[in-house]
């Protein structure tokens, strides 16, 4: 196949030439997703923290559940998205169908379960080395809580970095709740879909792989602020 | 300090550019939007009427599913008689020829059931049944699918028996399905223009078009706003009353890719 | 729920007279169990304190010395049997007035001054003391900006005890903390601790330095296998042991 050799040049030149579509899309895809894992954090965090930290009843449902949801098929997020917020949905009035706001949404969906249940796991760890000294000082839930997410900073990076990788990579929900309109709700993936089925294979790859440089610096500047959190003992 | 940063940032994702002005959502099929046809179109259309068109490119059914919902203002599919049953539940309007091209048969150049020669589509599926050679089609109930399968049924022959033997039913785009029918060495039908747009062809040809009844017919119509009363009602009427005015059927006419005309206008 | 602990303004250390009565106390423990899959750990333990100054708790290892402890701070729940501080049960209010020190500090995964701010701030402090007072009593305020966890074994302890001491306890608990920290250092802490009961905070120190505990202890618990053996003035405690597993202990022996 051809289109292996091809797909670099092509992937080098459209990074080179700063094609204005390419860095709309580059532009949207990080855009929707950051604003997804940053949300899906804000309630992944305290979700995740609490199961990790309380008991109370119903506990291991939730966990269960979110462990379960995790699995979730991004195609049957996107349907249920769509569902509720078309025009003849329940949340129509909204008016957000095919916006970069329905996507967010989608993306959330997808990776709350994900962002709560590793927070889950690394506060528990955190927690078993804590537990003692707050009680000792008799810590009231809502203090142990946020300094455990807080201490356990560093290490949530990576948790968020999960979340991020999944919501970037994902193209079932989006294409549905976003349609993969052009200059408004066209990303990384939905383009290499569209340009698949256009059988541009090797521009579709070429995406792909400025998508994957995308996502290699994003890890590499989290490792190197881990390493630098290290260093200080913080994480 | 941190806690800043990422609050700059998060500040700075949040600010939306938002959509200025009019605009409408056109619900139509990836045959005329993989083309290229409204690339070329909508800025031209966007220049004269300051409307902007968003357009959500699926299947056939699906558009007219989402149309169903009140999720778009203008419908353009290929399909007359699922457009017509649109219209008269009263989900549509009145629908309008716009523009036909026609459906072909790409296959293998060895074409093992022999049907480069023949002139009727339907005499082609018979061969290509007899012969049993592998056969892609779209199975995700849009307009080609549903021309495909009304084809079968004027053959008198029910290829479904031998879904998942020589008759494979991909269930995706006609983009998806050319590119399953090049690694199958398979045959397929699909509309001109996707085929012409299509990059991945290989050494595919077309053995078999020309057939009156492979034509294929492109159809407008406005969402019911009676029904849908967020619609776009002053931007849908334009962008049909352009589409199908003197200038917009001169400007299909004149689309051009790899030196072909792929649409022809029949607006009446 | 926020439930926020009412601090005491910090004792002057120097004005403090040594007969001021400490409002926890007496510490009444009555027919104390606490078990762990069905071992008993600590059993039919009686004890009543009443003393000012340093108590030390001590024994040979697996004699329950730092159960006790968690017991009497309320970390741990007994089986059966009862701790009443002044005749109060072990409830949040009276838990409020204690403070722990743990044999491995644990500290928070921040600066040496956030740690000192995270205990300040829960609560909610009329203590005149700030965090630098507090800071430059553990001779830690030039390293206020540094993080915690790159102290050293004795710095980190220092910062353990003086987060301990700005929730300004009437009861400290004190879990070997000197266990694994150089002598200097042990001694700088003993200087402090002797500081600490002179104010007239109640010192409980599990401990098996017998020399540390010669030099700050007013009376002795004496433990063995979850049971109290000995429970005297540190004096007559370190020259006329009563029972033979202290004295075997005392003389160096192993005792098990």
């Amino acid at each position: 196949m051809q289109e292996f050799s091809s797909s670099f040049g092509l992937a080098f030149n459209l990074l080179i030439s700063f094609d204005a579509d390419l860095l709309e899309i580059i532009g949207l895809s990080l855009r929707v997703s950051l604003i997804a894992v940053v949300i899906a954090a804000i309630i992944g965090f305290p979700l995740g923290a609490s199961i990790a930290v309380m008991r109370f009843p119903g506990r291991q449902v939730v966990d269960i559940l979110l462990n379960a949801l995790m699995g979730l098929p991004p195609v049957v997020v996107g349907l249920l998205v769509y569902m509720m917020i078309s025009r003849a949905g329940p949340l129509g009035w909204l008016n957000i169908l095919y916006s970069p706001t329905a996507m967010i949404i989608a993306q959330i969906i997808l990776i709350v379960p994900i962002v709560a249940a590793l927070t889950r796991q690394l506060i528990e760890d955190l927690h078993r080395e804590y537990d003692e000294q707050f009680r000792s000082l008799c810590l009231p839930m809502s203090r142990v809580i946020p300094a455990l997410i807080w201490d356990a900073r560093y290490s949530l990076l990576t948790v968020v970095l999960a979340g991020f990788g999944r919501a970037i990579a994902e193209v079932g929900a989006v294409i549905i709740v976003g349609g993969n309109i052009n200059h408004l709700t066209r990303m990384m993936t939905t383009s290499i879909a569209l340009e698949t089925s256009k059988g541009n294979l090797a521009l579709a790859l070429a995406l792909g792989l400025v998508l994957l440089l995308l996502s290699l610096s994003i890890n590499a500047a989290v490792y190197a602020l881990r390493a630098s959190a290290k260093h200080l003992a913080y994480a | 300090m941190l806690k800043h940063t990422f609050l700059m940032i998060f500040l700075l994702l949040m600010t939306d550019s938002g959509i200025a002005g009019k605009s409408l959502i056109l619900q139509s099929t990836t045959s005329t939007a993989n083309s290229g046809l409204y690339d070329y179109l909508l800025p031209l259309f966007e220049k004269d009427t300051r409307v902007k068109v968003n357009v959500v490119a699926v299947g056939t059914g699906q558009a007219i599913k989402n149309a169903q919902n009140c999720d778009g203002d203008v419908l353009l599919v290929h399909a007359k008689a699922a457009e017509e049953k649109f219209i008269a539940e009263g989900y549509g309007v009145e629908r309008f020829d716009v523009m036909y091209n026609d459906f072909i048969f790409v296959g293998p150049p060895g074409d093992p059931a022999n049907i480069r020669n023949l002139r009727q589509a339907v005499g082609g599926l018979k061969k290509i049944a007899e012969s049993e050679s592998i056969f892609l089609s779209r199975g995700d109930n849009s307009g080609t699918h549903k021309k495909e399968l009304s084809l079968w049924k004027y053959a008198g022959l029910d290829p479904v028996v031998a879904s998942g033997t020589w008759y494979r039913e991909t269930g995706s785009g006609m983009g998806a399905t050319l590119n399953v029918a090049v690694e199958m060495n398979a045959y397929a039908m699909t509309d001109r223009g996707t085929w012409i747009s299509f990059g991945n062809r290989q050494d595919f040809e077309i053995l078999l078009s020309g057939d009156k009844d492979l034509f294929n017919q492109y159809g407008v119509m406005m969402v019911n706003p009676e029904r849908c009363d967020k619609m776009n009602m002053q931007s849908a009427k334009t962008f049909i009353d352009w589409i199908l005015s003197d200038k917009g059927q001169g400007l299909i006419a004149n689309y051009q890719l790899q030196g072909q005309q792929l649409f022809f206008p029949n607006a009446k | 729920m926020q439930q926020s602990m009412r601090c005491e303004p910090a004792p002057n250390i120097l004005l403090m007279p040594e007969t001021n009565q400490n409002s926890q106390l007496p510490l009444k423990v009555s027919e104390l169990c606490f078990s762990v899959a069905q071992k008993q750990l600590v059993s039919d333990f009686n004890l009543e304190l009443n003393t000012q100054g340093l108590t030390a708790i001590m024994g040979p290892n697996g004699a329950g010395k730092s159960l006790l402890l968690r017991l009497l701070h309320g970390l741990l729940q007994a089986d059966s049997g009862g701790i009443e501080w002044n005749r109060q049960s072990l409830d949040i209010k009276t838990r409020q007035a204690q403070a722990m020190v743990f044999q491995k500090p644990v500290l928070l995964r921040r600066s040496v001054a956030a740690n000192i701010d995270f205990v300040l701030q829960h609560c909610q402090t009329t203590s005149r003391k700030s965090r630098r007072e507090i800071l430059e009593e553990a001779g830690l305020y030039e390293q206020h900006e540094q993080p915690a966890r790159l102290l050293s074994g004795g710095e980190q302890q220092r910062l353990a005890l003086a987060r301990a001491l700005a929730t300004a306890p009437k009861i400290l608990f004190l879990d070997e903390p000197t266990a694994s920290i150089d002598p200097s250092t042990t001694r700088q802490i003993e200087h402090w601790l002797e500081r600490i009961r002179e104010s007239g905070v109640k010192l409980i120190m599990v401990t098996h330095d017998i020399g540390q505990a010669r030099r700050l202890a007013s009376d002795v618990v004496f433990m063995h296998r979850g049971r109290l053996l000995e429970h005297t003035n540190a004096k007559v405690f370190f020259d006329t042991p009563k029972s033979s597993q202290a004295q075997a202990y005392l003389s160096g022996e192993l005792v098990v």
